[in-house]
Order: structure tokens, then C-alpha cells, then sequence
């Protein structure tokens, strides 16, 4: 195993502080696993949403797992550039967020829902199919709710509300 | 167990954003500079306002809304503040330039830091300044600076978030009963003036908009108004006159609201100065 293969297996292991079945790798935080010159891996990083509380919370949670998989010189940086969005979780993430009753954003990447949503921000809604039942007979509770990244719907047809993770 | 991990954690300078500047003359960069504080301070102030919202919003969605109305942009503001630190090179940090300048040096436009009032006016300014903030931070993408391009990508998905939601109760209160209506029209009526100041410019922003940086301020008025337009129409609202009235904010000069602002907002630092999580 190279050093930045060794490196991201511990970062897999690294879980999101608000959804712990989600590791830092499957929400696509990480950007890049250098080597510093003296050796030391450099972990870059990138915040997912801007207010996001638990940002400082993950950098000392990733520090600590490399220090204890035998990297204690590790530096785990921020960057900003490029930018986070949810399209970066990965196939893995999303099954994983699907699996928690946790409804895997919208791809609101793919150009016709973003112009849809730059057209009409005011009316557009995507429809959200339940992640238990599977049924695309949902509606909108609360476009806000437990965390900064999700909203609270609940689906018609088996009548169980359910988290959405937002689009951005 | 969350509360305890990040109370233990004790800020690492290797923690901090990393930050590769861009390489500008020196006119560019104290312009760029005064144009993140323009920018971040004005998120930073209407969070704040924002927050006051905490335990007295009307029902229990919408105070989850407004509480993530606020962290948004905090979390921008923090951005914002952290470039702007980094850029200027003096050592000052998000922190220190968050909570520890005198009223004059903030540079947030003025709206922001009006009191709230009550849900119409909360929603009303929201609505008006986050469509505005769409169309900024949709130009913003594609500016010259790769840091202020990274910040707008993320920020503009939250500020249309914003738009729909707080255009979504200009809409029911505007529409709703004959109360709801008045207290919408007012809010309206009495917040309108401040957004001239939005599409008011300088030399900073003649030469951020020659460099590719920033849209020059004035080239967002007509579309901002083609944006609000139909949502006030749909909720019945009457499109109030031009007033002659222009507020300074972004030039540091402040309604009387700001000097109680910032007592509560730095009451921290400055009782404790250098106190950290």
C-alpha cells in the first residue's frame, strides 16, 4: 500500500459526527492525501455547508484517527477551492444515506433541475421518493429541520415522515 | 458526546483554512479586502439579526428555519472574514475581525442590521436581500478570484434556499387576511428605501468589476427588480415609490440601530478577550 492508500483507509474510518454511518470519504469531504516534504501526510479537506457546526469537530476527529493509525505528525487542513456540493457523495454515501431512512439529495447538479430551480426558485420542489416504502407520494413538513443539511418530509403512502439531505 | 468532542477541541493552527493568495497589486487587494468586508459583514449582521429569532419564532418549523438562516450565513461570514483576514496580512483572523472592530469599520449594508420587528418585516427583508444575494453570488461564481468563485458556489445554492422560503411567506402573509396584508405592505414600505445602497458604487467596485472580480454593483439593480417583482405581485403587495433616501452602510456610516447591535454580538470578546472554545 502506498502511503495515500494507507491514508485514506483510516479516513474511511473517519465517521460525520451527525451521521455517523457516513464516513468523511463517503460524504466526498476529502479533496486531496499529499506527502509533506518532511514525510508528515497532509489531509485536505473541504467544509461541506457554510454553517456547518461540526466542521471543527471532524478536523480534530481526523487528526485524532491518523495519530492513532501511526500518523501523529499528520496535518489536516481546510481548503474552500473548489467548492463542496452534495453531488460529491459518492454511490457508496448516498446507499448509505438511503439505508439510514435519510433521503439522498436530488441531483440538483443535472442541468434541467438546476435551471428548473434557477427559473422558478419560488415554486420548484423535486419530488423526493421515500426511503423506506420507495413511493414518490411525498410532501414537504418543514424545509428545515435536525441539522443545517436537511429538511423534513413525510411520505403520503406509508405515512412515515423522513429526513431529506439537501441539495446544494 | 458531540458537545464533549467539541469542547475538546483546542484550536490548532494547522486546523486553520488554508488559503493560497492570489497574486494582485496592492490597489486590488485593499480593494478586494473592503469588498469581503462589505460582503461578509453584511451576512455576519443579518445573522446575527437573525438569531435573535431563537426561541420566539411564531411556530416550530420556522424557528428552525430562521436558526438556519442565521448559521448560514455565519458560516459564509466566516468565509468571507477568513479570506479577507488572510488577504490583508496583518494577522487578523475571522475571530478578530468579527468581534473586535469599532461600529465605523463595519461595512454591512445598512438593511442588515435593522431591528427585526415582527415575522412579516423578518421575511420581507429576507426575501429582499437574499434575492439579491442570488444574483450576486451567481456572478460571483465565475469571478477572477478562485477563492471568491469557491465561497459563491456554495453560498448561492443557500441564498436560493432562502429566496424560496422567505419568498414563500412574503406570498401567504401578503395574501393572507387583511392584517396579514398590512403588516406585509408596511414592512415592505418601510425597508424598500435601504435596498438603493445595494446598487451604490465606489472606485473599489470600478476597479473590482475592471479586474473580473466583481460585478459592478449596479448592473444587478434591473435584474433584482425583474426577480421581485412577480413574487410582490402575487401576494398583492403595492411596489412602493423611489425615495430619494440613501443609506451608507457599506461606507461604515450606520443607522442608530448598529451601535446596539454590536454590544450583545461582542459582548463576549470583549469581557473575555482571546477566550476560545
Amino acid at each position: 500500500m502506498t502511503a495515500p492508500d494507507a491514508i485514506h483507509a483510516v479516513l474511511a474510518t473517519v465517521p460525520d459526527p451527525e451521521i455517523p454511518n457516513l464516513s468523511i470519504v463517503d460524504l466526498g469531504m476529502v479533496h486531496r492525501v499529499t506527502v509533506a516534504e518532511n514525510g508528515a501526510p497532509l489531509v485536505e479537506l473541504l467544509p461541506t455547508y457554510s454553517g456547518c457546526p461540526a466542521t471543527e469537530a471532524i478536523a480534530a476527529a481526523t487528526r485524532r484517527a491518523l495519530a492513532q493509525a501511526g500518523y501523529p505528525d499528520a496535518v489536516v487542513r481546510f481548503v474552500l477551492t473548489p467548492a463542496w456540493s452534495s453531488d460529491r457523495i459518492t454511490a457508496e454515501g448516498r446507499a448509505k444515506l438511503e439505508a439510514a431512512g435519510i433521503a439522498p439529495p436530488a441531483c440538483c447538479g443535472t442541468p434541467s433541475d438546476a435551471a428548473r430551480a434557477t427559473a422558478a426558485p419560488l415554486t420548484y420542489h423535486p419530488t423526493i421518493p421515500c426511503p423506506r416504502c420507495g413511493s414518490r407520494n411525498t410532501e414537504p413538513l418543514s424545509e428545515f429541520s435536525s441539522t443545517a443539511c436537511k429538511a423534513l418530509l413525510r411520505c403520503r403512502a406509508c405515512g412515515e415522515p423522513f429526513e431529506y439531505f439537501k441539495p446544494i | 458526546m458531540f458537545v464533549t468532542e467539541l469542547l475538546q477541541t483546542t484550536p490548532d493552527p494547522a486546523a486553520e483554512t488554508a488559503l493560497t493568495l492570489p497574486d494582485y497589486d496592492p490597489e486590488t487587494q485593499a480593494a478586494l479586502f473592503r469588498y469581503l468586508l462589505r460582503l461578509g459583514d453584511s451576512v455576519l449582521i443579518l445573522g446575527q439579526r437573525t438569531s435573535e429569532w431563537c426561541g420566539h419564532a411564531p411556530v416550530l418549523e420556522e424557528e428552525m428555519a430562521l436558526a438556519n438562516f442565521g448559521l448560514d450565513l455565519i458560516g459564509q461570514a466566516r468565509m468571507l472574514l477568513t479570506y479577507a483576514g488572510a488577504l490583508e496580512g496583518k494577522g487578523r483572523d475571522e475571530d478578530t475581525l468579527a468581534f473586535l472592530r469599532y461600529e465605523h469599520e463595519y461595512r454591512n449594508v445598512t438593511m442588515t442590521e435593522l431591528p427585526n420587528g415582527d415575522f412579516a418585516r423578518t421575511m420581507v427583508r429576507h426575501f429582499l436581500f437574499a434575492s439579491w444575494m442570488v444574483l450576486l453570488w451567481a456572478r460571483l461564481q465565475s469571478s477572477a478570484d478562485p477563492h471568491l468563485a469557491a465561497i459563491a458556489g456554495k453560498a448561492v445554492k443557500e441564498a436560493r434556499y432562502h429566496q424560496r422560503h422567505a419568498g414563500g411567506w412574503v406570498v401567504r402573509l401578503g395574501d393572507g387576511t387583511a392584517l396579514s396584508h398590512d403588516k406585509t405592505q408596511a414592512a415592505l414600505d418601510d425597508l424598500w428605501p435601504y435596498t438603493a445602497e445595494w446598487f451604490e458604487s465606489d472606485e473599489d467596485d470600478a476597479r473590482l468589476a475592471q479586474a473580473g472580480i466583481a460585478p459592478h454593483p449596479g448592473e444587478l439593480a434591473a435584474p433584482w427588480r425583474e426577480t421581485v417583482t412577480p413574487t410582490l405581485a402575487e401576494a398583492q403587495l403595492r411596489m412602493p415609490p423611489e425615495s430619494p433616501f440613501r443609506s451608507h452602510g457599506r461606507w461604515g456610516r450606520h443607522s442608530e440601530h448598529m451601535g446596539h447591535l454590536l454590544p450583545e454580538m461582542q459582548y463576549l470578546q470583549r469581557a473575555y478577550p482571546g477566550g476560545k472554545w
